[in-house]
């Protein structure tokens, strides 16, 4: 069955709009830790990263509501941020501190496959990526690799990128690994389309959207995917 | 991490801009190694840019010392940034990459880049902060003249952290058509070592023409550090040089070296002014150049040796340096070298060779508003 990521910056509420979105149905919740400079984020999760900065959601923070999640939902709970705060923070107490805390594994957007190897970590693979890179990526990551449907930052678009389907083909001649697409997906006819291509839907910037009008809109919203995914695998 | 610098450096990137990084490395090293791209470049420095530029001794600035002024204000677009933006234009055109993205601070690598692509017919898009381009509005008109796209940044403290941010992102966004026309000694690699291959030609030449002046190297080497470019190509005229010393000068409020910490910032790992998260806190200066939070990898891994030292210098301090070079000279310098001048004068050292690495036309409005 395909799975369904869902992507939620850390904030006070985000434990209640995880639940919500587990409820909605997804398999996964990543969860962002907010840098001041997040070189792969669009406007969307660049302002709420700005928003959860401004309350005080530092990495401490961060990792209690790591915890506060994991007291409400038995899926998978993947922390993603950037180099710059396991940097200040220490890689190995970081990835200590949020496996006590209750994260599966994690994801580091800046930090090349090759870098900080005692990080276990969701590599992502991107339309640019050389088939030689897609190896070493396969090769490391942490049980799925994560497909950078576009060349550019994250935000939801129009349609689903062409570049997709190729970098799948692509994947799939090199590696039996789960493959998730993330990176503008925001309708249940993108996550459908998808749906048809990879093992993963994830959905970031519209679900921070979303998340913005409370849990229930969140859950409905969730659930919309979940039900244009599930239709696609029917057929 | 693989870094270049020391502990410095690396490529904290997303992975879509790696394979684009490796091409810009191996891109780099064939370019060093070819004869006919040092030619072309050569003679864009000499017959285009205005190279060498002279050495000029400020005995009325500075009574009873000798100080001599590396004039990059002199250069073809007012400032050393030009050396810069030629090398990678040159190199775009290898790679065959036919639209250029660029951020700028105080305007001067805006213009630079907008310089280089009407000379060679590329598009352009420079990113600039918002309050960069209230207070160096004169820079935004050349550009547009220049026929460049200047985007404004709107978000955070709308200065340099962000347009280098934006700019980044656009990179990461058009990589197979785009080359990111870095301004200074940041970013991931190759970019510091780039910028300061293309910067050195400053030193080496004030090296030369010293030693023709005096007979001897000076006692110190004084350059501003914003992000570091002007300086890393200083000092690398010097830097085997022992007894010289190098002397770094940064904006009080903008010390990535003197107050930072060990950070990561737009693809690299440097002295930043952040806080015990990691996360980037605000710099400021009057000089739109030196309000950065960060700086090249290189200049950190050469304060950690030793073999440079950084010092701060206050907005009024650069102001009083301002108003002392023009009115003793007839020299009216850049906001950011001013910075450097103000140092010099109270060096504990009589023969002093600065790197004058702008004019400051395009400072007038922000000074006059302060007198």
């Amino acid at each position: 069955m395909t799975k369904l990521v869902i992507y939620l910056v850390c904030e006070p509420e985000t434990p209640e709009l995880a639940e919500a979105a587990v409820d909605g149905g997804a398999d996964l919740v990543e969860l962002g830790i907010p840098f001041s400079d997040p070189l792969a984020e669009g406007p969307t999760i660049r302002l709420a990263s700005e928003r959860a900065l401004a309350r005080g959601m530092r990495t401490k923070e961060c990792l209690e509501c790591v915890a506060h999640t994991r007291d409400r939902v038995d899926v998978p709970l993947v922390p993603m941020t950037y180099a710059a705060i396991l940097e200040a923070y220490g890689h190995e107490r970081f990835v200590d501190d949020a496996r006590a805390a209750g994260a599966t594994s994690f994801i580091v957007v800046d930090l090349p496959v090759e870098e900080h190897r005692e990080v276990p970590r969701v590599q992502l693979v991107a339309p640019t990526s050389t088939d030689e890179r897609i190896a070493l990526c396969a090769e490391s990551t942490d049980g799925w690799l994560y497909l950078v449907s576009l060349t550019g930052t994250t935000g939801a678009r129009d349609e689903v990128s062409p570049a997709l389907a190729g970098l799948v083909e692509r994947t799939r001649g090199i590696t039996q690994l789960p493959l998730y697409a993330g990176f503008g997906i925001s309708t249940p006819a993108h996550a459908a389309a998808v749906a048809e291509l990879a093992d993963g839907v994830v959905v970031g910037s519209r679900a921070v959207q979303v998340a913005e009008e409370g849990p229930a809109a969140l859950r409905d919203y969730v659930a919309s995917l979940r039900s244009a995914i599930d239709a696609a695998a029917r057929v | 991490m693989t870094t270049t610098f020391g502990s410095y450096g690396g490529r904290y990137v997303p992975e879509t801009l790696i394979p684009a990084l490796d091409e810009l490395t191996a891109g780099w090293e064939a370019a060093k190694a070819d004869d006919s791209f040092r030619a072309e470049l050569h003679a864009l420095l000499t017959s285009y840019a205005g190279r060498p530029t002279p050495l000029t001794r400020v005995e009325r600035f500075a009574p009873g010392k000798r100080i001599y002024l590396k004039r990059e204000d002199l250069l073809h677009t007012g400032a050393h940034k030009l050396n810069n933006a030629l090398g990678q234009a040159v190199l775009a055109r290898r790679l065959r990459k036919r639209r250029i993205v660029a951020e700028t601070g105080a305007g001067q690598h805006g213009v630079a880049t907008a310089t280089v692509c009407a000379r060679f017919g590329f598009d352009c898009v420079v990113y600039m902060g918002a309050e960069d381009m209230r207070r160096q509005k004169p820079n935004v008109e050349r550009m547009h003249l220049l026929g460049a796209e200047v985007r404004a940044v709107e978000f955070g403290t709308k200065t340099l952290k962000e347009a280098t941010s934006e700019a980044i992102r656009d990179w990461i966004t058009n990589v197979e058509t785009t080359h990111y026309m870095i301004g200074s000694c940041v970013g991931p690699a190759p970019y510091p070592e780039i910028v300061r291959d293309l910067q050195r030609v400053i030193g080496d030449e004030a090296r030369e023409q010293l030693l023709a002046a005096e007979g001897r190297l000076p006692e110190a080497v004084v350059a501003c550090v914003g992000g570091g470019s002007n300086a890393i190509g200083m000092f690398y005229g010097f830097v085997d040089d022992a007894e010289v010393r190098l002397v770094g000068v940064e904006a009080a409020g903008a010390a990535s070296l003197g107050t930072g910490r060990p950070a990561v910032l737009h693809g690299a790992r440097s002295s930043v002014l952040a806080d015990d998260d990691g996360q980037i806190a605000d710099a400021h200066s009057i000089s739109a150049g030196l309000d950065y939070p960060g700086v090249g990898p290189e200049h950190a891994a050469l304060r950690d040796a030793g073999r440079a030292q950084y010092v701060p210098c206050t907005d009024d301090e650069a102001l009083d340096a301002f108003h002392r070079l023009t009115r003793t000279e007839g020299i009216i310098p850049a906001l950011e070298s001013s910075h450097a001048l103000a140092r010099a004068l109270d060096l504990d050292a009589a023969y002093v060779a600065v790197c004058l690495s702008g004019r400051g036309d395009k400072d007038l409005e922000e000074v006059l508003a302060r007198s």
